[in-house]
């Protein structure tokens, strides 16, 4: 396989540890290509969750080499790491919604932050919650939407930036095969209009619904299936 | 199967302008408001006291400096072989001779047992005590005569004279408005700082009472000046209601008790009270340092609760390792 001038993200050697204890990841090794559709599975408790926070920057290995767009995670000064996240979509496995914001707020979020004006997102943000099924929530708060309305706000949020990167946890722990089928379309759409999507998930069932590279992690380690 | 393409006909009928984008991230009750509030009420109370009493101590002792320097006195002893009326009219004559002296006048015998009457009792005959006798001379507004060369020639020229303008008076004045400016600014940084630290602990509360939001807030991209201007926005508000609250309270007891002075300037101990303090009226910059004070206030909870979540943050940024 040639290598890829830049890839969006990539681990050399990187091992974690907490604290003193054992490594829990050890001599990871694997890139995230451009555009690119990866699975990341393996039994509960194998560190999947561990992993997607070191690829999101809210840990930081105990040794080896992250690389996110091109550069060095080591290095990114504080002031950076703002747009570095901006380019990151997250879906949480507890989605992380703020209760007391409608959905379209939720969704909004993103670009509230970066001090755009919200006559300029707010048509984006009602298409997307659209296209997302969430079109009758749009002002609805949080603790009124079903485990999988929430799950397709969390998503709408991370997709709202049009990230190069989207890290899904679970993204169909909470909802039932149909909805799971649908979310999964709905990530594969995205992955084609040019977003690399890499979704965690022991669901084997969704796995087998689409052909794409499978990272497995069993006890701290990697396999990578092309 | 429900497809979202199939939902937009009941989208239509959702009025999307009543959505108000600009709700605060950060809840308005999830702050510690109103305890917070009444603190900086306080607090502001407080420190305006502080600056109306050094408004009045600082106007009262000029007034008095005004007064006692606008007069100096001449006293003169008895001497054997002097013959007093000469002497004092020697003695206001050599006064007259410098510039800045409006007029002297000589207290007469009956003003000067007056005077006594407290301690000597009535019916004093004035004549047959030695009793010293005391010219007022009274100067120009603003006027400072060389009082050297005054009592040079008074104590060469007229035995027994000598000059009194008041400097110890003046001085132990200003020592004593001083001690009282100094307290008073004392207090006043003390309340400052025990407000700045009331906020730090409130800002604190109200970070970990947001954490997810906070944290949320970093996932997505907002710098620490966006996370800080959330809860910043809400500190200042609460800052500016608590002063001003404060602020408005020692303004009205400051002219509670003005009308309370002059409604008892009649009385005697009225007048007493009104030598002592003057009118007990905070003057225009008594109340403009209230109002300075109020913004003060306010800015300062801003700007320390800014600085307490930028602090924050960073941790949040550095904790990020999480082999520790």
């Amino acid at each position: 396989m040639s290598h890829e001038p830049q890839d969006m993200i990539r681990f050399e050697n990187v091992g974690l540890r907490y604290g003193f204890g054992p490594e829990i990841l050890s001599d990871l090794t694997f890139r995230i290509a451009p555009n690119s559709f990866q699975f990341l599975t393996g039994p509960s408790g194998a560190g999947k969750t561990s992993l997607l926070r070191l690829m999101l920057l809210s840990l930081r290995p105990s040794r080896g080499l992250v690389t996110i767009f091109g550069k060095d995670a080591a290095r990114i000064r504080r002031t950076e790491m703002p747009f570095i996240r901006r380019q990151l979509g997250v879906v949480f496995q507890d989605f992380r919604l703020l209760d007391h914001l409608t959905t379209y707020q939720n969704v909004a979020l993103p670009l509230r932050v970066q001090g755009r004006d919200e006559a300029s997102y707010r048509t984006d943000v009602i298409e997307l919650l659209k296209w997302v099924g969430l079109g009758e929530r749009i002002h609805v708060l949080p603790p009124v939407l079903s485990g999988g309305e929430k799950q397709r706000a969390a998503i709408a949020r991370a997709l709202i930036n049009q990230p190069d990167v989207l890290l899904a946890d679970e993204p169909t722990g909470n909802v039932d095969p149909p909805l799971a089928r649908r979310l999964l379309r709905l990530f594969i759409e995205l992955n084609r209009s040019g977003t690399s999507v890499v979704i965690a998930t022991h669901d084997l069932g969704l796995m087998d619904q689409f052909d794409a590279r499978r990272l497995v992690l069993n006890q701290g380690r990697l396999q990578i299936y092309d | 199967m429900t497809e979202p393409a199939s939902e937009p006909r009941a989208v239509a009928r959702i009025p999307v302008q009543t959505a108000s984008p600009r709700a605060s991230i950060v809840p308005r009750e999830s702050i510690a408001g109103r305890a917070l509030t009444f603190v900086v009420a306080i607090m502001a109370f407080l420190a305006s006291l502080t600056v109306g009493v050094v408004a009045i101590v600082s106007e009262t002792a000029s007034q008095w400096r005004s007064d006692i320097a606008r007069e100096v006195t001449i006293q003169i002893r008895l001497f054997e072989d002097v013959e007093m009326d000469k002497a004092i009219r020697d003695a206001g004559r050599i006064a007259l001779e410098f510039d800045g002296v409006a007029k002297v006048t000589a207290v007469d015998e009956a003003a000067v047992s007056r005077l006594l009457e407290p301690w000597l009792g009535s019916g004093l005959a004035i004549d047959e005590l030695p009793v010293p006798r005391l010219l007022t001379v009274t100067l120009d507004n603003g006027a400072a005569p060389n009082f050297a060369a005054m009592r040079q020639r008074l104590e060469a020229e007229v035995p027994g004279a000598s000059l009194d303008d008041h400097r110890a008076w003046i001085a132990r004045l200003n020592n004593m408005a001083w001690a009282m400016v100094l307290v008073a600014t004392a207090i006043f940084a003390m309340v400052m700082a025990a407000t700045v630290l009331n906020v730090v602990f409130a800002t604190r509360g109200a970070m970990a009472a947001n954490r997810d939001v906070v944290e949320v807030l970093h996932f997505v991209g907002a710098d620490v000046a966006f996370i800080a201007s959330q809860f910043q926005r809400h500190f200042l508000v609460l800052g500016l209601a608590g002063a001003a609250a404060g602020g408005a309270g020692a303004a009205a007891l400051f002219i509670a008790l003005g009308f309370w002075s002059s409604a008892r300037s009649a009385t005697p101990d009225g007048d007493q009270v009104s030598a002592l303090f003057g009118t007990f009226s905070v003057g225009p910059a008594g109340y403009a340092g209230i109002v300075v004070l109020v913004a003060l206030i306010a800015g300062v909870t801003a700007l320390t609760s800014r600085l307490t979540v930028n602090q924050h943050v960073r941790m949040l940024e550095t904790a990020r390792s999480g082999a520790v």
